[in-house]
């Protein structure tokens, strides 16, 4: 099987600390996976690479069957191209009502003068509407999205990633913030995603990883330190005093 | 049945109501048209403000919405002047140079482009057409000037500021010295505009036989136009989803990018956009002031532009028309020295000199304290208040709750 996103030996200094170091990381079209590793491992630093936040001094970053060097590209292009990412903390725009925010994450043409003349057709309702309820936020379609809580706005922001139709996702800390319940709910809904499209979920909790129960690549100090089953990694003796040994 | 363009947009029909029913009723009260209550001075004043309504909405655009804050669009207002001024001038003296040659034998085309020189530079020592007036004897030309040379003054510095993602107070610094060099340039005689003259005699318009008692009410008429059409237009493009991108770069431009937005060509559309609105109120409102220099574009104009919009209320369209047309014809009223002196004992406050200083402090106040603006009581009028949650988000681990609802 092909890989939907291949990074190979990429390395990023910030004033001569090595935040990735020679890191190298693969994800096939349909596949769940967790990325782990202590504080400071780079976890970030390797989704701003791929989203194309930041450039790496060093190593390549191909995308899709034709093989498309992300390193050209902004982070609008990139995002168009088909790698939706989450934040740790949710960012929405708060300003603005749940449909407006999730209307702007519709998968549709995204240069300016299109945007200027797009109206929303009853399909997109539809959509925005089908979309709000995936995410149970039904009810609140005309609130606005700064009046709802801490967890409504991490569904919120899971809605826009699912409108703009990824074919990657890139979800930092999805449970961080979330009740028992939701975090189940999110559990469920990532292993459910993951059946259709790539989903990289950066995650500290351990119990949230074991529920994914997907392949697993630890990072440490910039690289891949193992990778495969939790129980594999987790038997890993560097593993087990870098991260879990604490 | 989906919701139309006016019922999504309600401030659209009510402001161009008010607005025609202003236009109707300064026009009845004129001295050209009816009761002769109006002065023609107030009635060009009443015009211009309207013009400057119109920058207003594009300030409104460019920093209430999308969060740039210009602080160069004076210089595509002055621009607009300028170049529909340069026909206002060639035509005009044209007419004269005709007239004061009549009788005597017709002159020679090349004759009569050397005396409308004459007349125009002799006041910078010159008397030669300089290149830039080439097309200044044709109307339609200089029309599509009006909308073209400030439209791609404003691309090109766009296009190099975005690109290199200059944001925030350095992209304002760098509208400053874009608007301090253009004042600057046409400062210098040589500069083909008439240096520190500038453009005057603009309030006659050639070809028309009309006096300015008339004239000031059609100028009244064409800025209510321009201004209501500009308002339509604004509320067009922020009423859709480009005015949600434009909020959204506004509040995180980074979470739009990863939307897959490009913010760059949106704040470069939206740049060039208000400047050309800029440049068309400008050009409609330096025929009513009647002379246009090189000093109307220093930045000062520019940063009263800011002013206003905050005043008013940035990121609504009518507070950006209220806080202009409120803070220029009270401006007008101080400085016209018809308000009366303020005796304190010792000191008598002068308003000419202390307008300034209660502008100053009325803009820290209303940032401080009602960042809504005037606009802020059209809210107080129809009972909405904001809501707010309160408190930050609490850590990870704490749940869902927020700092209130956990108290609870």
């Amino acid at each position: 099987m092909k890989a939907l996103l291949e990074v190979s030996g990429i390395s990023v200094s910030f004033d001569g600390f090595r935040a990735i170091n020679n890191l190298s990381f693969s994800i096939g079209p349909a596949e769940l996976r967790a990325v782990i590793g202590p504080n400071g491992a780079g976890k970030t630093t390797f989704m701003d690479i791929v989203t194309g936040k930041t450039r790496p001094d060093e190593g390549r970053v191909l995308w899709g069957e034709k093989s498309v060097n992300l390193l050209r590209m902004n982070e609008a292009q990139i995002a168009r191209a088909g790698i939706g990412r989450k934040f740790q903390r949710p960012t929405v725009f708060e300003d603005q009502s749940v449909a407006e925010n999730l209307m702007m994450a519709l998968k549709a043409a995204r240069a300016p003068w299109k945007v200027l003349v797009w109206r929303p057709r009853p399909a997109d309702h539809a959509r925005v509407a089908a979309l709000a309820a995936q995410v149970g936020l039904a009810d609140s379609l005309t609130r606005k999205s700064g009046e709802l809580s801490h967890g409504q706005k991490q569904w919120l922001e899971i809605g826009m990633l699912l409108a703009q139709e990824p074919r990657l996702l890139l979800v930092d800390e999805p449970a961080a913030g979330m009740t028992l319940a939701e975090r189940e709910q999110t559990t469920a809904l990532l292993v459910d995603l993951a059946k259709t499209r790539a989903v990289v979920v950066v995650e500290h909790d351990m119990d949230f990883v074991r529920r994914l129960n997907c392949r697993v690549t630890v990072l440490h100090e910039g690289s891949v330190l193992a990778e495969g089953s939790l129980d594999h990694v987790t038997a890993d003796r560097q593993v087990i005093e870098v991260y879990l040994g604490r | 049945m989906k919701p139309g363009f006016l019922a999504k947009n309600p401030s659209v029909l009510a402001f161009l109501a008010l607005l025609a029913l202003f236009t109707l009723a300064v026009t009845l009260l004129s001295t050209a048209y009816g009761a002769e209550i109006v002065s023609t001075s107030m009635v060009k004043t009443l015009g211009k403000t309207l013009c400057l309504c119109l920058i207003a909405i594009a300030m409104d655009l460019v920093w209430g919405y999308t969060g740039i804050l210009s602080l160069g669009h004076f210089a595509f207002f002055g621009l607009g002047g300028y170049m529909i001024g340069m026909w206002l001038m060639v035509a005009r003296t044209r007419e004269i140079v005709l007239a004061s040659a009549a009788g005597v034998l017709p002159m020679t085309p090349q004759e009569l482009s050397d005396a409308i020189a004459t007349q125009i530079f002799g006041v910078v020592g010159s008397s030669e057409l300089p290149a830039i007036w080439h097309f200044a004897g044709s109307l339609p030309m200089q029309l599509l000037f009006v909308v073209l040379v400030p439209g791609l003054l404003a691309f090109l510095f766009g296009w190099l500021a975005f690109r290199s993602r200059v944001t925030g107070v350095y992209l304002s610094i760098l509208t400053q010295a874009m608007t301090l060099a253009l004042s600057l340039y046409l400062f210098q005689n040589d500069s083909g505009l008439r240096g520190n003259n500038g453009l005057s005699g603009l309030q006659n318009i050639p070809g028309l036989a009309a006096d300015q008692d008339h004239l000031s009410v059609w100028f009244l008429w064409a800025s209510a136009v321009a201004l209501g059409l500009g308002y339509l237009l604004a509320s067009f493009v922020t009423s859709g989803k480009f005015g949600s991108v434009m909020r959204g770069i506004r509040d995180d431009e980074a979470r739009v990018r990863f939307l897959g937005y490009s913010v760059e060509s949106y704040k470069l559309f939206v740049f060039t956009l208000t400047a050309v609105i800029a440049a068309i109120a400008g050009a409609l409102y330096y025929p009513q002031a009647g002379i246009i220099n090189p000093a109307e574009m220093a930045p000062i104009a520019s940063i009263y532009l800011a002013v206003w919009v905050a005043i008013g209320g940035r990121g609504r369209l009518y507070g950006a028309v209220m806080g202009a047309a409120f803070v220029s014809l009270v401006s007008t009223w101080f400085t016209g020295g018809r308000a009366p002196d303020l005796t304190l004992g010792i000191y008598t406050v002068k308003w000419v000199d202390w307008w300034q200083v209660l502008l100053g402090l009325s803009f820290v106040l209303v940032t401080l304290f009602a960042p809504k603006g005037l606009s802020g009581l059209v809210d107080l009028l129809a009972g909405l208040r904001t809501p707010w949650r309160g408190g930050t988000p609490l850590g990870p681990d704490d749940g869902s709750l927020r700092e209130e609802e956990a108290v609870e």
